[in-house]
């Protein structure tokens, strides 16, 4: 309907005929320079884009003048005019090595205060579950019941296949090594220990703390972002009693009960590949486990679930709390969340081994 | 200004829309003609925000036939609806602005998005856009949760005119500014207007912005456009929620306010 703009020289400067829009502009060379008029008695359109052009050539022409605009089209160029940028200029660049260093010193602050956090978080979390021996009515038993169903039974599946597989892979390569010594038999022992003791809790945790933990940091992140906290709060509602208590305690109920389910289907597993590659029938495989594995083996995994627990709840409420009023953080945090609870689960693990070994368990 | 009463830039027929079994619309028609600011009032919930989501393409109406600049908006492919995307402007009611992306950013989305401009010139019309609506420098590379509730509706309207578009929806634009920040709002549509010959969709509730800049109003109630016509076409208008609304101690207040100062 309209054509884009032209620019034609006179003999005294520039005359823009057409439609200059924000294409017009953008394809027009930014070189263009006028004389000491601008005629734009020809312009059939013209928006703030076309303004600013407009503005910008008589700028560089050192304050040309603009002719034969209608009363609107003058009305819009000095709207622009007014709000161009102001001149002072951009504040310099700071200094390559000096930004770099004053990065890493930054992030090494930053983490030394999230430490310092979350460690004050725990606290109110432990002081509040404790406060729950003496007043047991704040304790909010519907959330707790729908967490531990969320966290727990949900879970149910995906951890009993996993532990399962497990088991098989155990025995299976445990089996290739030991029949080289005829020792088939003690597979028994390397299943019933590693699932026991190590595996089939770490695991348990691990796909916990990917399931539940970024699950608590992205509803509590998205409620942070909505002002839902902030409304908790005014309601005189404490978030921690509200939120962040329920879940956590049906981290810690239900975490150790996954990890009984892992060790069960995860002896299973392996039991029934002992059979299948090994000859080693069920009844052999019980009675070996039943003489020769120490119930201790099942009581140090039974006792690190609950530490576990802890860990990833705190951290994936803590990370939720954190989220800022963006949703990129709600992003980053979660997946923060998911990291930074494996890391932590398997440092724990490492002390747990450390602590067990000293005591001689 | 083309103001021929047959140029409708916006033609809504036979329009239902239902959520389940609530109809907020059954048979609503509406025409909106070019280069007019046409305010939209109704009670709360009576499908103001919905129409607006159904005219600009994002909810599927049960009924009822949309055009924009005589196009069918449901039944345009892809390149055309793309193309008439660039022609409007929307504004949400709450801001709806890029959360991860500062002021400067969100105005420059849809600019980057519809058009192949080099980043200075893009940025310098994105600052442009950012003064004109009233924000302070240094609004300029902030978040949008940085931002009062105001200046985020500031905002949300600076990306809404990025692409100097013909037609900009605006829902509610000036509730919750404060009283002078919402007339010089008022003033800037105004303004912007007449300089780039927009129609403006405007929904609100502020009597005073109805008054100062609408050329004509159309009533919600009922489920359906109860009446279009001019302040003065609104006074006369006998339906219980309409008199209530202009005939209120508000209203009364808003025009002997705007009487006294013409
Ligand atoms: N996505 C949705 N799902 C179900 N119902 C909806 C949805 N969106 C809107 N509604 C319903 O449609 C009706 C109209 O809503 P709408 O947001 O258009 O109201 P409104 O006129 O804009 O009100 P307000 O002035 O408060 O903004 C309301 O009853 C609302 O509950
Ligand atoms: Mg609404």
């Amino acid at each position: 309907m309209t054509t884009a703009a032209r620019l034609t020289a006179t003999d005294d400067g520039l005359r823009v005929a057409g439609a200059l829009t924000i294409d017009a502009v953008a394809a027009l060379a930014p070189a263009a320079v006028a004389g000491a008029v601008i005629d734009v008695t020809d312009m059939t359109h013209m928006d703030t884009a076309g303004a600013w052009f407009l503005i910008d050539l008589q700028d560089r022409a050192g304050g040309a003048q603009i002719v034969g605009a209608t009363p609107v089209q003058t009305q819009l160029i000095e709207t622009v005019r007014a709000n161009l940028a102001p001149a002072d200029a951009a504040p310099p660049a700071p200094d390559d090595l000096t930004a770099r260093v004053s990065d890493f010193g930054k992030r090494v602050a930053t983490a030394g205060q999230t430490a310092k956090e979350l460690l004050s978080f725990l606290g109110q979390v432990v002081a509040a579950i404790a406060g729950l021996l003496w007043r047991p009515r704040r304790l909010r038993l519907t959330s707790l019941v729908h967490q531990c169903q969320q966290v727990g039974l949900n879970a149910v599946p995906i951890v009993a296949l996993m532990a399962f597989l497990i088991g098989v892979v155990l025995a299976f390569q445990g089996s290739a090594q030991l029949r080289q010594f005829g020792a088939e038999v003690f597979v028994v022992d390397l299943i019933s220990i590693s699932v026991l003791r190590e595996l089939g809790i770490l695991l348990t945790a691990i796909i916990v703390a990917g399931r539940s933990g970024s699950a608590f940091t992205a509803a509590i992140g998205s409620m942070k972002m909505r002002e839902e906290i902030d409304a908790l709060r005014t309601l005189g509602l404490d978030p921690i009693d509200v939120l962040v208590v329920p879940r956590v305690l049906a981290l810690m109920l239900m975490l150790p009960a996954l990890g009984f389910v892992a060790d069960l289907s995860g002896l299973i597993g392996g039991a029934m590949m002992s059979w299948i590659d090994l000859g080693v029938s069920p009844a052999v495989f019980q009675a070996r486990l039943l003489s020769n594995t120490d119930v201790w083996h099942f009581g140090v995994g039974m006792i690190k679930a609950p530490f576990f627990a802890l860990i990833i709840g705190i951290i994936g409420c803590y990370e939720g709390m954190s989220v800022g009023g963006d949703a990129e953080s709600l992003g980053r945090l979660t997946s923060t969340s998911v990291v930074l609870s494996i890391f932590m689960v398997i440092v724990m693990d490492a002390l747990f081994s450390i602590f067990f070994a000293t005591v001689g368990i | 200004m083309v103001t021929d009463s047959d140029d409708h830039i916006i033609r809504v027929r036979g329009l239902v829309t239902r959520f389940g079994a609530h109809t907020v619309h059954d048979g609503l028609d509406l025409d909106v003609r070019r280069g007019e600011i046409i305010g939209i009032v109704g009670g709360s919930g009576t499908g103001k925000s919905v129409l607006l989501r159904a005219i600009v393409g994002l909810l599927q109406p049960q009924a009822g036939k949309i055009e924009v600049f005589g196009e069918s908006v449901r039944d345009t492919g892809v390149d055309a609806y793309r193309d008439l995307r660039r022609r409007w402007g929307v504004m949400f009611q709450d801001g709806a602005l890029f959360s991860s992306l500062t002021v400067r950013q969100n105005v420059e989305a849809p600019m980057r998005e519809q058009l192949d401009l080099p980043d200075a010139l893009r940025e310098t019309l994105a600052g442009i856009k950012v003064r004109m609506v009233g924000l302070p420098e240094d609004a300029m590379d902030k978040f949008p949760s940085e931002l009062s509730g105001g200046m985020r509706k500031r905002a949300g309207f600076a990306r809404a005119i990025a692409l100097d578009p013909a037609i900009v929806f605006l829902d509610e634009p000036t509730a919750g500014l404060d009283p002078v920040g919402a007339a010089a709002f008022d003033t800037l549509i105004k303004q912007l207007q007449a300089a780039l010959g927009l129609t403006v969709f405007f929904v609100t509730h502020d009597l005073d912005s109805l008054n100062a800049i609408c050329d004509r109003i159309a009533v919600l109630a009922d489920r359906k456009v109860l009446a279009v016509g001019t302040m003065d076409d609104m006074m006369k208008v006998d339906h219980p929620w309409v008199r209530e609304y202009f005939h209120g101690p508000r209203a009364r207040a808003a025009l002997a306010s705007a009487g006294k100062t013409s």
